[in-house]
């Protein structure tokens, strides 16, 4: 391994331990991805329980139903819809971002959470106009 | 029994399995499995009900008992039902098993977890399958235009 001087020792360099622990997921865009992968995975596990629960409510009775979903309906749960549907896109293209490091290489996993952000705000981009419209004009 | 005291700085080694299925990879296995077939599923789900015609402003039960009559929505949504759900399960175990430091806490929201799963996936797959497009005695403006051909 080619020496280097003190100071343009790379962190990987600096550090003890002969294999460098959490290249992936310490610090930087693997560790953003990290923390956003769980928070939305965690929104959409809650969610995923109402959701099943209202739809439910088709066995229950129309009238039943109906009412529930008319406040999904509202402009608040408009706004609530537009950042569900923000977190399932990110979680699903972080995810493939996830699958693409565990079974092709990891060498890109940096570039692939930018490639996963441009993505999301295009999904977003085609979704949140078309959707708020929706609601507010309802 | 012994201890091995391995060297200091020596890479570190996994302890050998003792046989018996190694759920913990089949469970990693799964999440990617079934996150790749959610993408679809989601995707197609969330572009149906909230981007086609009129979007969310369409929803009420005539369009999912439009939706729920037909065989292919039908297996759409269970399949949905079944993998999101373990797939939710599993994340939030894992979640579990990272933050609760205390064995006792761990065990009871790894049961919660497990319950609400169980308990989830039976009452939509029942829902499904038992579902009636046209329920009896209830107004006709409520339900698919399809319920007045009879």
């Amino acid at each position: 391994m080619p020496q280097k001087t003190a100071g343009t020792l790379s962190y990987q360099q600096r550090t003890t331990s002969r294999r460098p622990a959490g290249t992936l997921y310490r610090g930087r865009e693997g560790m953003w991805s990290w923390v956003l992968h769980r928070i939305t995975g965690v929104a959409i596990f809650f969610f995923l329980l109402v959701h099943i629960l209202d739809t439910a409510l088709v066995r229950v009775s129309p009238e039943a139903y109906n009412a529930v979903i008319s406040t999904y309906q509202t402009p608040l749960m408009g706004l609530g819809e537009v950042a569900l549907v923000a977190a399932i896109v990110f979680h699903a293209f972080n995810g493939l971002r996830i699958i693409l490091i565990d079974f092709w290489t990891p060498k890109y996993h940096r570039a692939m959470f930018y490639v996963v952000i441009a993505l999301w705000v295009i999904t977003m981009l085609a979704f949140a106009p078309r959707h708020l419209i929706n609601v507010f004009s309802h | 029994m012994t201890t091995d005291i391995q060297a200091p700085r020596s890479p570190y080694t996994r302890a050998p399995r003792k046989g018996g299925i190694n759920w913990e990879k089949w469970g990693w296995i799964y999440m990617r499995v079934s996150g790749l077939i959610l993408v679809v599923l989601i995707f197609g789900h969330l572009f149906v009900n909230l981007m086609v015609g009129e979007g969310v402003n369409a929803l009420n039960f005539a369009f999912v008992a439009g939706k729920l009559s037909s065989p292919f929505w039908q297996v759409w949504d269970v399949v949905m039902l079944w993998l999101a759900l373990i797939h939710g399960g599993n994340g939030m175990r894992t979640l579990v098993n990272d933050y609760a430091t205390n064995a006792r806490t761990r065990r009871i929201l790894t049961g919660a977890i497990l319950a609400a799963v169980v308990v989830l996936t039976v009452l939509g797959t029942l829902v499904v399958y038992t579902f009636d497009p046209c329920p009896a005695g209830q107004p006709a403006d409520l339900l698919p235009l399809f319920c007045q051909a009879s």
